[in-house]
């Protein structure tokens, strides 16, 4: 059982017990304890979670129904995301282009940040608020309400049936919305240069498509899934983890969007740099 | 207020080691932090009887029943389980036991997101993976008769009232033929009424399914109904066992704050 132990806690029990320790070092300690034993609890939470994934009872319904929840219903709100990427960024950078006389590259410029960089973080940035604070929400409930140790007590696993399946279904569903939201945001693109042009859209498309290739493609697709990933797991972990309260319901949702966001942004860095190294 | 020595007290005990047994607790020691929670419990079930664990609110009750099924880890002690040690079994081991004992919560832990029936269905399909579709559907259907809630087959948990909620919750319990039954505060937050209907049901449900039951309560009306035996919890250790009549008869002054 996981105990952390609250730092006004630790220098108590230091001026309790006479330690010749100071109050600082003893908060010091507390403070490292606390992260060792939630990094303890990470990693067993994803050496369980690999354990299960390879089990051979795959809730394959659950997995399914995970899928329609975290792709289906999260389309409304990556179309507006994606078309106003889009369409914001063709408002923006078009007088700078124009300045220097070079407007035609505007949907090849559009379509590259949108595909490298811009739709996968800002789109997984929004999934990060929505499913991962769903799944923290919704496990972190369960777990107050007794229910994950409901599927326990019958023999279910509850990492099998909650965990896995979510992970996956966001490590699957994540990409396809950010491809999605590409896709949307090379037609905002289109009408927000359409404002103050006139461009067809065959010729705009055609003209950005000219300069995305695969090699952009591919490293984009490769960190959406490990986004998908992140957001899977921290939700899950948060929520898996919550404490008894109903106040950590709220804890564990704020937790998991706050964490997941973070996390999203240092595996784009990390994504980025080896782009780079791999000169894609 | 004065309290008798356990060990005198456990003389009254009702003579029923003929019995076969079905979970033996051997010392069971359980803390958390520094706060001892159980200290060196022990307690017989036999086969067919409903044993109340009475108590006030934070004796350990529910610490012990969790520990029963392996959701909590004893600190020392043993846990038989029809001859098996809890403590030290396998993962695998333990799904199988777990197999073999319903668990009703306090707060019913019905699925939030299912209806009534994929409640039942949920456990059904996945411990008793040989039955076919009508199987399920008729073993559903037997269950809910038995609690009296057939017409709430399609409804979702938050539809349902306190009182439908535990029957639900009793209902998912039985529906995978559990030997052994673990009762966690059932009347707990019920009204009079609806508390000993709930009462006789957890009788009922001995007589038709042939269940051992642990039911931890705080409820005088539910161990009077429900107990063949009883333990009280008092600071973690079992202060005295015996019959609803010894308790009832008992001039000891702990007992009669709850039975007078």
């Amino acid at each position: 059982m996981k105990i952390n132990i609250p730092v006004s806690k630790a220098k108590e029990i230091a001026r309790h017990h006479t330690l010749k320790l100071s109050e600082n070092t003893i908060a010091k300690v507390a403070i490292a304890n606390n992260f060792l034993t939630d990094f303890a609890d990470a990693i067993l939470f994803i050496t369980s979670f690999v354990k299960e994934t390879f089990s051979r009872k795959f809730e394959v319904r659950e997995f399914l129904h995970q899928c329609f929840a975290i792709g289906y219903k999260s389309l409304s709100l990556i179309s507006v995301t994606g078309f106003i990427m889009g369409f914001v960024l063709t408002i923006q950078s078009r007088p700078a282009l124009v300045s220097f006389g070079a407007e035609t590259m505007l949907p090849g410029m559009v379509a590259v940040s949108l595909i490298r960089e811009m739709g996968p973080v800002i789109t997984a940035l929004i999934c990060a608020g929505k499913v991962a604070s769903g799944m923290g929400a919704e496990l972190g409930s369960m777990k107050v309400t007794e229910q994950i140790e409901a599927m326990e007590v019958s023999s279910i696993h509850p990492m099998r049936f909650l965990v896995v399946t979510r992970v996956l279904a966001a490590t699957l569903m994540i990409p396809l919305l950010i491809l999605y939201a590409d896709g949307l945001g090379i037609v905002g693109s289109w009408l927000g240069a359409n404002i103050k042009g006139d461009v067809s859209f065959v010729l705009f498309f055609s003209q950005a498509f000219k300069h995305v290739g695969f090699i952009d493609l591919l490293p984009a697709v490769v960190k959406s899934f490990f986004f998908g990933a992140v957001i899977g797991l921290v939700g899950c972990y948060k929520g898996y983890n919550a404490g008894r309260g109903t106040e950590s319901v709220g804890k564990a949702a704020n937790s998991a969007v706050v964490s997941a966001s973070l996390l999203i942004l240092i595996v784009d860095m990390i994504a980025v740099q080896i782009t780079d190294m791999l000169a894609l | 207020m004065k309290v008798e020595k356990t060990d005198l007290l456990l003389q009254d005990s009702p003579k029923t080691d003929a019995k076969e047994v079905v979970i033996e607790i051997t010392n069971l020691t359980k803390s958390f932090g520094t706060q001892e929670v159980l200290k060196n419990f022990s307690l017989k079930l036999y086969n067919g009887e409903n044993l109340v664990v009475l108590g006030k609110s934070g004796s350990g009750k529910s610490v012990l029943i969790k520990c029963i099924v392996g959701l909590l880890r004893s600190d020392s002690g043993t846990i038989k389980v029809f001859n098996s040690n809890v403590t030290t079994l396998t993962a695998r081991k333990l799904d199988e036991m777990r197999q073999e004992i319903g668990f009703l919560f306090q707060s019913g832990a019905l699925y939030d997101s299912m209806t009534v029936k994929e409640n039942l269905e949920f456990p059904l399909r996945r411990i008793k993976r040989h039955l076919k579709q009508k199987e399920i559907d008729a073993k559903i259907e037997e269950v809910l008769d038995n609690v009296g809630l057939l017409d709430a087959l399609h409804k979702m948990p938050a539809q349902l009232s306190g009182g439908m909620r535990k029957r639900i919750s009793l209902a998912r319990t039985i529906v995978v033929d559990p030997k052994i039954i673990l009762y966690d505060e059932p009347t707990t937050g019920l009204d009079p009424v609806t508390s000993d209907e709930i009462s006789l049901l957890i009788n009922d449900v001995k007589k038709k399914y042939r269940t051992s039951s642990i039911i931890i309560t705080h409820d005088i009306e539910c161990a009077r109904i429900t107990a063949d035996r009883i333990i009280m919890l008092q600071d973690g250790k079992a202060y005295k066992e015996g019959s609803l009549k010894q308790f009832e008869e008992s001039t000891d002054s702990v007992i009669n704050f709850f039975f007078k």
